[in-house]
């Protein structure tokens, strides 16, 4: 066993040694021994690098809030974790972990330069060195400030672990399983309500699990803690969750929580997951978070061998850790007298007591004097001394007119330092719950809740075991402890700097460590201007790091505040921010990773497409086959000859995905007489048309081809991606506007499979196919529908409705089936097109086929600023109704104004490949930037069928323009087009009435 | 994450509903009788108050029906929630 480990004590388990690696150096610790206490008891304090000046740094606390001891943990390349607290890292066996911010070594480090430089790198300074020159930003400045910003280096390679969330209600949570939160839960537990109670260390207990001397109702803290918690653990209706951080409070007493799983293991059990991520909705929450001791701010205070009073209190009583051999202790508070009394105890030589006040209580003197220390009352410290590790302290005091004088150094390698505690206030202030000034603690205090939540303990500035024990119970029913050895407990401690001379050098006197903001950087802000802590916070970047400033906050506003000779709160509080802690992305990814990332919807022929290697592409939720390559095919020969097959012969797609949605009752026409633009009173039963839905604004929302089944019944299509949103539109008007309409609606797109039959022989394929129904041109023309039925092996008579429609402009036919069915029929339509050169086709030659005939797709040839006139669909508009949605808006003058932008298409005069969709477009050559732009490419393609490039465009006055030359301008030069109308290819319609 | 109280289902986390806009804003049965600043008014013009303000809600993950609740700007909490049609509490 090390030196530095004590004979006996502690909570650790002294007959099993871990070995684990540090630096790439093997050390022993113990099982229940923190990365921390592990590396102190091997004498190590230098544990990284700062983040600026790169200054050595040790070990400062023994809780969540260490600025200083970050350090990686890894397992391989993929579980690498930056920037955990050492302080919080359970050793095991082989356990893997590393400094950071060092290079080559942490010994010797290149970037310690800075730290010489430091004087050149004062608070700002990003906001003012590197301005000028303007060129250099790009090339030198940001690239340099990149390599230099942040602290650790992320994985490269997919995180392999698995993450589990979880949603819990209880009537109590209780955050901190410290005294009082243990004494709230006993009580809590006896209203038998569900109670949960979590704590972010590996153990339960808190400030008891390093308590030794105090006696709670005749036992020993140990004792006591063991059977509360076997009193706990055996109620059913109490949850206990050690290494669990609630690290976010949300409204409505939602608190997030993340368990640490099987992280301290040396390896996961069998399917154990990593993390779980808790999402608790309670009926009240209690807030037990205690306080964190404050540093003092004086020059040197970062020196590796520099700690908080208390937390070599726990090194000592909880891992049996002597964190250094010569100790000093600078104290403002009566607690610290207490470590240092444990640690002269427990063989640690206390140089001296050096107490910042003037009278220091006389209890703890009197203590510290028959201990043989010595004691400077009104003392300072005025600096440290040592490389990579403290060697020794320089002691000053004030006379009695305040004056500092240097008194003497001593040597020690351990320094303790406590400048009072401040109250672990984050959660109360993430629930929006105001925070109190308090003159007594010189700290922030809970004041009004915002939500269901009570503090108990050192979190509302509550001290001393009994007082806390109480405060915790008596959230739930009043019980008195009985404690002995209950200890001072602290008072106002003391804010700021300590008393320097006047030509002190405070430019090493940090206040932030772990962004390596010190005195003198707060100091500018203020002489720069900065009167509120907001902005002093932004532009020093003091508590901007991880650990949201848990051990500088108040020191920072402190300077601040006596800088500007204004009170503290009126320099104000920064806000605290979730997470209390870092988070792991895992814990929030949960399962929703890769394929669960997002629910994907596959139509009744996905697999058939898939079996022939078709290509898919995502289209909103739906994976839709864009094309279906053959041997030795590219997108663009596969597309051409799927086009060709269509126009000369039929092909066969899959529209499944279209939205559907069925409108039914007796005023089912009215109500869409009333949203969409065109008339549908006139429409007859068995008959389609196209409609156009606008918003109220006039632009086009979305479009698609509407069937009446029945005089109250009609069947509406939507654009695929459009099919939520416009039925939460009908629902929209239905429920609030237009109550007066006796009307239903109902989605139906996944209930019928689709299956599109496009081309001259269409028809001959689909009569194989659909029975029952009259198919010929004149029983069934262009936009009618029908209904039949097919037959399959297992379903004799599956119903069929048959849409006569065409979104290619070749005869065609829709023949919708109950999705189940899909498949079957589907493979029916297949076998029965061989006869008829039958071709499948993709997404990718729907959108061709369209654009040959100018058919918009909302969306790509509309933005939401696109009228129905402006897409060239006045037409449909039904001139003689007094209203629909959007008609309003189309009557305002600008709406109609000659120069807006319209749908025309276009001929490449001397490209070869297709323009480039959103391509802008000019009126004549060589403009120089700014150029005046008039329009832009919407759709852009190469038509097999007229073996040229063809593009549709929202141009200025475009129907004007038809015949005239505009030019687009590219990074190879201007291409030269032709304004045609926006339907390339049989303009009258002849194929499509065939 | 926020509860928010369906008139017609309870209380239901917030995740399940889409917020729809200010309430009490009728859409007029002749708009044609507006003339063009009228209309700009009711089509684009919102209030934008600090405090209680009177806003449309759809549980769309939920039953599909809108409703009106009163949300304090200031804080985020809903102050009630009540029925289409029904007059503001
Ligand atoms: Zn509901």
């Amino acid at each position: 066993m090390s030196t530095h480990r004590t004979q006996t004590g502690g909570r650790i388990d002294r007959t099993r040694k871990v070995s684990f690696r540090f630096d790439g150096r093997t050390y022993t610790g113990q099982v229940g021994d923190t990365l921390a206490s592990a590396l102190l008891a091997n004498g190590v304090h230098l544990t990284a690098r700062s983040f600026k000046y790169h200054r050595p740094r040790g070990i400062l606390a023994a809780g969540s809030e260490e600025p200083n001891a970050l350090v990686a943990v890894w397992r391989d390349a993929a579980r690498y974790t930056p920037n955990l607290r050492a302080t919080q890292v359970e050793i095991y066996e082989g356990l893997q972990a590393g400094s950071q911010n060092r290079w080559p070594a942490l010994g010797f480090d290149i970037g310690r330069i800075n730290d010489a430089l430091s004087r050149f790198f004062p608070a700002g300074f990003y906001y003012k060195t590197f301005m000028w020159p303007r060129r250099a930003w790009k090339s030198l400045y940001e690239p340099m400030i990149r390599r230099a910003a942040g602290i650790g280096i992320a994985p490269t390679l997919p995180d392999p672990d698995r993450y589990a969330q979880r949603y819990a209600h209880c009537e109590v949570l209780i955050v901190g399983a410290g005294p009082a939160g243990i004494a709230a839960a006993l009580a809590a537990a006896k209203g038998g309500g569900r109670v949960l109670l979590c704590d972010e260390q590996s153990e339960l207990g808190g400030s008891l699990l390093s308590e030794t001397r105090a006696q709670i109702d005749g036992q020993s803290a140990a004792q006591w803690l063991a059977q509360a918690l076997a009193e706990l653990a055996a109620n059913p209706r109490v949850t206990l969750l050690s290494r669990t951080t609630a690290f976010g409070y949300f409204p409505h007493n939602l608190v997030g929580l993340v368990q640490r799983v099987s992280e301290h293991r040396e390896t996961a059990l069998p399917g154990q997951i990593r993390e779980r991520l808790w999402q608790v909705r309670a009926q009240q929450v209690v807030l037990a978070t205690g306080a964190i001791e404050r540093p003092l701010v004086f020059p040197g205070n970062d020196r590796p061998g520099v700690m908080l009073a208390d937390a070599a209190r726990t090194y000592l009583n909880r891992y049996g850790v002597r964190a250094g051999t010569r100790a000093v202790l600078v104290t403002a508070d009566d607690t610290a007298y207490q470590s240092a009394l444990e640690l002269a105890a427990a063989g640690v030589a206390i140089a001296a007591i050096v107490d910042v006040r003037d009278q220091p209580g006389a209890q703890q003197l009197a203590a510290a004097h028959s201990a043989g220390i010595e004691i400077f009352a009104a003392g300072t410290v005025l600096g440290t001394r040592g490389a990579l590790r403290l060697r020794a302290a320089r002691i000053g005091q004030r006379d009695a007119t305040g004056a500092v004088h240097f008194r003497r150094s001593v040597v020690c390698d351990l320094l303790l330092m406590s400048g009072g505690f401040t109250p672990s206030v984050h959660l109360f202030s993430q629930s929006r719950g105001k925070l109190e000034w308090s003159e007594e603690l010189q700290a922030f205090v809970p004041g009004a809740a915002a939500e269901a939540t009570r503090c108990a303990g050192a979190c509302r500035g509550v001290f001393g075991l009994s007082r806390v024990l109480e405060d915790g119970a008596a959230l739930f029913a009043a019980q008195h402890y009985e404690v002995s050895e209950d200890g001072p407990t602290p008072g106002a401690g003391w804010l700021g700097t300590l008393p320097q001379p006047v030509d002190a050098d405070v430019g090493k006197a940090f206040v932030d460590f772990q962004h390596d903001v010190s005195l003198k950087d707060i100091l500018l802000a203020t002489r720069e201007g900065f009167h509120s802590i907001e902005h002093i916070k932004r532009f020093t970047t003091t508590g901007m790091a991880t650990d949201q400033g848990k051990t500088s906050n108040l020191n920072a506003l402190a300077i601040a505040a006596q800088r500007l000779q204004k009170p503290p709160v009126e320099v104000g509080l920064t806000t605290f921010r979730m997470p209390f802690t870092p988070t792991t992305f895992g814990s929030f990814a949960g399962a929703s990773r890769g394929e669960l990332f997002d629910p994907v919807r596959r139509t009744p022929t996905h697999e058939w497409a898939e079996a022939r290697g078709a290509v898919f592409e995502p289209v909103s939720l739906w994976m839709r086959a864009r094309y279906f390559p053959q041997e030795g095919e590219d997108m663009h020969l596969c597309v051409k000859r799927e086009c060709l097959a269509v126009r000369s012969a039929c092909g066969l797609f899959d529209a499944s995905t279209l939205g559907k949605i069925e409108i039914v009752g007796p005023d089912a026409a009215e109500f869409l007489n009333r949203l969409y633009v065109n008339n549908w009173s006139n429409l007859a039963v068995g008959r389609c048309r196209y409609g156009i839905l606008c918003r109220d604004d006039g632009f086009i929302y979305d479009d698609g081809v509407i069937a009446r089944l029945a005089p109250d019944r009609f069947h509406v299509t939507t654009t695929t991606g459009g099919a939520a949103r416009v039925l939460a539109m009908m629902e929209d008007y239905r429920q609030t506007e237009w109550t007066d309409l006796a009307v239903w609606l109902t989605s139906t797109t996944e209930q019928w499979a689709v299956i599109a039959v496009q081309g001259p022989r269409a028809r001959r394929v689909v009569e194989t196919v659909v029975q029952g129904a009259d198919l010929s041109a004149a029983a069934l023309p262009h936009m009618a529908l029908t209904r039949g039925y097919v037959s399959c092996e297992d379903a004799p008579q599956i119903p069929a409705m048959v849409f006569r429609v065409s979104f290619t402009g070749e005869l065609g036919f829709e023949i919708n089936v109950p999705a189940g069915y899909g498949r079957a029929v589907w493979d029916q339509v297949f076998e029965a097109g061989q006869a008829h050169g039958i071709v499948p086709y993709g997404t990718e030659t729907m959108h061709v086929l369209r654009a040959e005939k100018g058919y918009i797709i909302v969306g790509q040839d509309t933005d939401g600023t696109v009228t129905p006139d402006d897409a060239g669909l006045a037409w449909a508009i039904g001139k003689t109704k007094p209203d629909f949605v959007g008609k309003r808006s189309l009557q305002r003058p600008s709406m109609n104004d000659a120069i807006r932008k319209q749908l025309v298409g276009l001929f490449c005069l001397s490209c070869t490949a297709p323009l480039e969709e959103g391509a802008q477009i000019v009126d004549s050559r060589g403009q120089s930037v700014p150029m005046k732009l008039i329009g832009h490419v919407t759709s852009s393609y190469d038509s097999a069928v007229l073996g040229k490039p063809i593009a549709l465009a929202l141009i200025a006055g475009g129907r004007a323009r038809i015949g005239q030359r505009l030019f687009v301008p590219m990074p190879g030069g201007e291409i030269e087009v032709e304004v045609t109308s926006p339907v390339f290819y049989d303009e009258k319609g002849v194929r499509l009435n065939g | 994450m926020l509860l928010i109280d369906c008139p017609y289902c309870g209380n239901r986390p917030e995740i399940e509903f889409t917020y729809g806009g200010q309430a009490h804003i009728a859409r007029p049965t002749q708009p044609a009788d507006y003339d063009d600043h009228q209309w700009t008014e009711f089509l684009y013009l919102r209030d934008n108050q600090r405090g209680l303000r009177a806003e449309r809600w759809r549980h769309s993950h939920g039953c599909g029906r809108f409703f009106n609740a009163l949300r304090d700007t200031t804080t985020d909490r809903f102050h009630g929630t009540y029925k289409v049609g029904e007059p503001r509490p």
